[in-house]
Parts: structure tokens; sequence; C-alpha cells
């Protein structure tokens, strides 16, 4: 059998005295979506910034394809196939929304840090592009300097950058906050289509999101995992319920 | 300043035809120049001007394209030039078969060699931290330079002939119009490099980076690493134009490496405008020609163009070519005209403010450094006295009518500027 996409092993986060992560457990198969929800506070982003690389762990470990990656800084995380999303808008703002996807395509092209070659003149990269800039559908605002564009269509570059490229791991930090019902089913629409076949980790509140797309999720209370099953299980949970969804699920 | 390759193949070719004719008349430029401006003051002013070309726009790799702010720049170009006087002397004094022309490459190198070395820490962060490990270097080897005297040579510094190099086609550089070749040749190949590198995968990551060098690290790309490549290669490019230095003057002296160098190159820079390629190519030749026309005119230079630098960061944060940038979408759009008056009639306070903040400052300057001579001044070939009551009324006069007479222009230009914005809404072709 191969190693999960994901692997999280007893992983834990405290800030000083207070425990934010406090020991996950959690292993996410290959091309599975997988959704955590659980209520404020309960550490969801600090997971994910753990995850990414974005702050050190106080303990745990955490394999990528396999492979150990905790200990290491953001851009070699990225290098070996996990990228990810922000829940406030994180872009290159002053650059033209073209110059902002190629941006993410460089290196996996294989361009690195090259000073001695055209940037236009990588076909690869130029397609690559092109293409994620209609899947997001922004080629008619490709020149437009990405700080002027409306909340939607930021977030739907932010999720432009992150899957541009070509991560096989995927975590997306609140895609859909903020945004009107229909532009949260386009953005849905967006994510199930980029996660085909990639291993997706998505944090969100909006349940139609959540039970709609993910295979499995995972509840996460104080910092801890109380139940990871597939939708209908977590909707059953009586624990579930007592802890966070209450009676208003769907 | 990002554009981006058109999708459709008819308008990259006229893109690349128009880069082409920039580039030619570029260069018509450089060689024509002498002919048009043959006095040896014009000829000296054009040499610094080539030299202030290179240095800005290898401080603008930082500034404007990464987004650093070095307050310590001079120390790399300073360093260039040291090290190409000396290497000049070695190869006069073992006779080898080396032109002249090619020592600003020594100058290069020690740009580039100091800035590997002093990179790797400062570039470790960007903002506060990095300006003030830059102004620490920069006092750093400033106080050497006064410690090691026989590499420095102290207070006089260090003397070259650059007319006992190897000669290439009969010319001896001893005359000024064939330093200002030199130079002209070593300022259009930097142009195009330095052009060259904005075009780079990396070239683009020094904006990213600058922009964003959280974000920049989630698409893979280590930030510390492309500050350092950007600082090295801004080393080498400042290293070249302190070369030229030495060249153009037969001599490196402590004050290459001094604080108001630092300082110049970064008000070059900005006034220029750090948001466009093309910003500190403007900003170096009008600072340059400032400097050496100011100077004449005024002995308070220096404080005309504090001025002019703080209007510029107050009223116009993108520099010069911010301002002409701004009005190229109005120009595609035909609509420069609507702006036009206001424009001509903000002549009229701005040169009435200017006039009198003028007198203020020389009748301020008349009494307070050439007091105890007399306060007797002229001025426009008007003879008055500057502890008389009049023409500081006069100067008060100029400076309020002047202003008010701005703000109510300018509230006609912000009228006309929010007419072309929404023409352009209508129609559609104005970003």
């Amino acid at each position: 059998m191969t190693a999960p996409a994901l692997e999280l092993i007893g992983l834990k986060k405290n800030f000083g005295p207070a425990e934010i992560i406090r020991g996950v457990d959690l292993a996410i198969p290959r091309a599975e979506r997988h959704a955590i929800i659980g209520p404020n506070g309960a550490g969801k982003s600090t997971l994910f910034n753990l995850i990414s690389g974005l702050i050190p762990l106080s303990a745990g470990e955490i394999r990528l394809n396999g492979e150990a990656v905790s200990g290491k800084p953001p851009f070699e995380i990225n290098r070996r196939g996990l990228s990810r999303s922000f829940q406030v808008t994180n872009i290159f703002p002053a650059m033209s929304v073209f110059e902002n996807v190629r941006c993410a395509v460089l290196w996996a092209k294989g361009e690195r840090y090259a000073f001695w070659r055209s940037v236009g003149g990588n076909r690869a990269v130029t397609e690559r592009t092109e293409e994620v800039l209609s899947a997001i559908n922004l080629q008619s605002r490709r020149d437009v300097q990405a700080g002027v564009l409306t909340y939607a269509e930021q977030r739907a570059l932010e999720i432009g950058i992150t899957m541009a490229g070509g991560a096989n791991v995927i975590l997306l930090d609140e895609p859909t906050a903020g945004m009107s019902k229909a532009e949260t089913e386009r953005a849905v629409e967006l994510i199930r289509r980029i996660s085909e076949g990639r291993t997706l980790l998505i944090v969100e509140h909006d349940m139609s999101v959540v039970f709609g797309l993910a295979d499995r999720i995972s509840v996460l209370v104080y910092g801890e995992i109380i139940a990871t099953g597939p939708p209908a299980e977590i909707r059953a949970s009586r624990q579930v319920r007592d802890a966070y969804l209450g009676e208003e699920v769907p | 300043m990002s554009e981006t390759a058109s999708v459709l193949p008819g308008m990259k070719v006229a893109a690349s035809r128009g880069g082409w004719l920039i580039w030619t008349l570029l260069a018509a430029a450089f060689a024509l120049a002498p002919l048009l401006f043959r006095s040896g003051t014009s000829l000296t002013m054009m040499s610094l001007m080539g030299i202030a070309i290179i240095f800005a726009l290898s401080y603008n790799m930082l500034l404007g394209q990464t987004g650093m702010l070095s307050f310590g720049h001079a120390v790399y170009f300073g360093l260039g030039a040291y090290f190409t006087v000396h290497a000049m002397n070695a190869v006069i004094e073992a006779r080898l078969p080396v032109p002249v022309a090619a020592m600003p490459l020594v100058g290069g190198a020690a740009g580039l060699g100091f800035a590997l070395l002093f990179g790797w820490v400062s570039t470790k962060r960007s903002g506060t931290a990095f300006a003030m490990i830059s102004l620490g270097l920069a006092e750093l080897v400033g106080s050497s330079s006064l410690i090691l005297r026989s590499f420095f040579g102290g207070e006089e510094g260090v003397s070259t002939n650059r007319t006992k190099l190897l000669r290439l086609f009969d010319w001896n550089f001893g005359a000024q119009v064939q330093v200002y070749y030199l130079i002209a040749a070593w300022c259009l190949l930097c142009i195009a490099l330095m052009y060259a590198l904005t075009r780079t995968p990396f070239g683009r990551m020094c904006n990213a980076v600058r922009d964003n060098p959280e974000r920049a690290q989630f698409v893979g790309y280590d930030p510390h690493r492309v500050r350092y490549i950007a600082f090295v290669l801004s080393g080498f490019f400042a290293g070249i134009a302190g070369g030229l230095t030495a060249i153009n003057f037969e001599l490196a002296n402590a004050a290459l490496f001094g604080a108001s160098q630092s300082g110049n190159v970064l008000l070059a820079t900005f006034i220029g405008g750090v948001g466009h390629f093309f910003g500190p190519i403007l900003g170096a030749i009008l600072v340059t020609f400032l400097q050496n026309m100011l100077s004449d005119v005024t002995e308070v230079w220096q404080l005309y163009f504090g001025l002019m630098f703080i209007a510029t960061v107050m009223y116009a944060p993108g520099g010069i070519s911010g301002l002409i940038m701004m009005h190229r979408p109005v120009w595609r759009a035909g609509a420069l005209s609507r702006l036009m008056p206001g424009y001509g009639m903000m002549v009229v306070p701005v040169a009435l403010a200017a006039a009198g903040a003028i007198l203020v400052i020389e009748m301020a300057t008349q009494i307070g450094v050439h007091g105890a001579q007399g306060t007797t001044m002229k001025l426009l070939g008007i003879g008055f006295d500057a502890r008389s009551v009049p023409p500081w009324l006069v100067a008060g006069a100029m400076l309020g009518v002047g202003g008010l007479l701005a703000r109510l222009v300018g509230r006609r230009i912000a009228a006309a500027w929010d007419d072309v914005r929404a023409m352009s809404l209508t129609h559609g072709g104005v970003a």
C-alpha cells in the first residue's frame, strides 16, 4: 500500500502555556477530499499553519507523500508538493493577474532562480498560466493589477495561485468566506474541478459546502480531533452534535 | 511595470518592434549627444550622467524591483572605484596588454564580491532591519577607508593615469570625449542587461518578494535567496559604475563611499520613480544636471534639492516616471486635451510660489551667511536690501497668492481627471 498523501502524527502546538493543538493524528489517502470543521478557536488555521511550515511544531511529525517534512521551511514543503491558500487574501497586489499566476508556476516548471533566460521563453510556463487563468475565469482580467480586483476575483486568484504549481496536496483555508451565495457556488465548482485527482484538505464554515464536497470530514474541537468519517456518519454522530453542530445540521 | 506578452501574435510583433525602436533611439542619443553639446562642461556632465544612470538603475534593482531600501549602496560603488584604480595601476606597472575599456569589469567584480560577503546577513530581512544593516555596513566601510591607508590612500585617495594602458584603435582616453564614449557604451550595455534581468524568472520573483514575501514562500521560493541574488547583481552594476568613475576622474577617494553618495542615489532613483524601469534613468539625468547647474547659481543648492525631494514624496510618490505613465492611458484614449487647460493654468501659481520661496531662501542666506559683509543683494538684476521690509512682503504675497491659486487650479484639475476617468469607464478603454 502506498503512503498516505498527508499524515499527521501526534501533532502538538503550544503558544507559551496555551495548548492550541493537543495531539492531532490524521492520515489522508491520495485523491481524498477531506474537510476540517470545528467551532471558532478550535485551532483549524493553526493546524494549517503547522502543516504548511509557516509556524514550527511543538511536538509530533508531519509526513507528505511518506516523507517527513516537519521543521522544513514553507518553500521546501511547497517544492515537495504541498500548496495552500490563506483565509485572508494573500496575493501579489502590485503585479498583474497574469504575473501572479505565472510566479506560482515558475518553480514547478523548473525555472528556479534563473536570471539568464527570458521568462516568456518557456512555453510550458505560459501554457500552464493560461490554463489556470481560464480555470479561474480571469482571462479577461489578466493585465489588471491584482490589488484592484473585486473580493471574489481576488479569492479566485488566491485559489489559482494555490493550484498553479501542480502540487498534489492542496490546503484551502475558508475559500468561500465572505462570498455571496452565487459566488460560493461558483467557488465550490472551481474547487471541485481543480481538486480532481488531487488530495484536498479544506477548512470551511459553510456546512453546505463541506457536506457537498468532502469525502471525509474531521471535527476539530479545542485542538483535538473528536471524530473522523464520511459526511453521513459525522452528521449522525451524537458526540459531534453535542460538541459542535447543534440542531442546525442540514 | 509588468507588461505581459500579448495573446495575439500580431500585437506581440508590434510590441517588440516598438522595443527595438526605443533601443535604437537610445543608442543614437548616446552617440549623437557630444555632437550637440560640444563644450567641455557638457561632456563632463554627460559622462557623470552615464555613470549616475548605471548607479541609479542598480539601486532600483533593490528598491523598486525587490522592495529593499538601502542607505549604503555607495559601498559597492566606492569599492568598485578603488579596485579599478588599483587594478589600473597594476596593469600599468606590469605592462599588461589590457585596454582601459575592460577595467570597469574589475569594479563590477569588486562590487559583486563585497555584495556576496555583506549581502548574506543583511538580506535575511527586508524592511527596517535591512535598511539599518545597510547603514551600519556603510559606516563600517567608511571608517575602514580612513584606517587602511595603504589601500585607500587616506584623505587624498589613490590616483591613476588612464592614458598609460593598452591603446586600442589609437584611442588613449586622454580627451574627455573618448571617456564619454567609453562610459556611454558601458551605460547602454548595463541598461540593456538590467532591463533584461527584469524579464527573467528571477526578475519576476523579485517583484513577488517585494509584494508579498510570505506568499512567495508558498509558491516554492526562498525570499532570502531572491533578495541575496538581487543584492549581489545590484552590487555588480554599482561596482561597474564605480569603475567608470575611477576612469573618469583617474582617482578614487573616500568621498565615493560617503553617506551623501548613498543619499544621492536614493534621491535620484526616487525622483525619477521606482515603479518603472526607466524612472531612475530620468532621475539620474535630472539630478546630475541640477547638481552641476544649481551649484553654479546658488550656494544653498542642496536645500533646493531637498525641497524637490520632499515635493516628490508628497505630491508625486511615483516620481517623474509615475507622472508620465499616469497619463499614458489618457493619451491613448485621446483625452489628454481635457487635462491640458488645467495644467497650463497651474504654471502661473507654481511659478509664483516658487519665486516667493526662492526669494525667502536667498534673503535668509544673505542675512544668515553673509550678514557680516552687508545685506544688499541682487536677484535677476534687481538690487535690494534683505533686511528691509518690502522684499519680504513681496515674497510673502507671492507665496500666499501662489498657494491660493494653486489650490483653486488643483480643484479644476481634479475635476478634469474625474471627467477623464468617467469617460474611460463608459468606453472601457482605460484601466
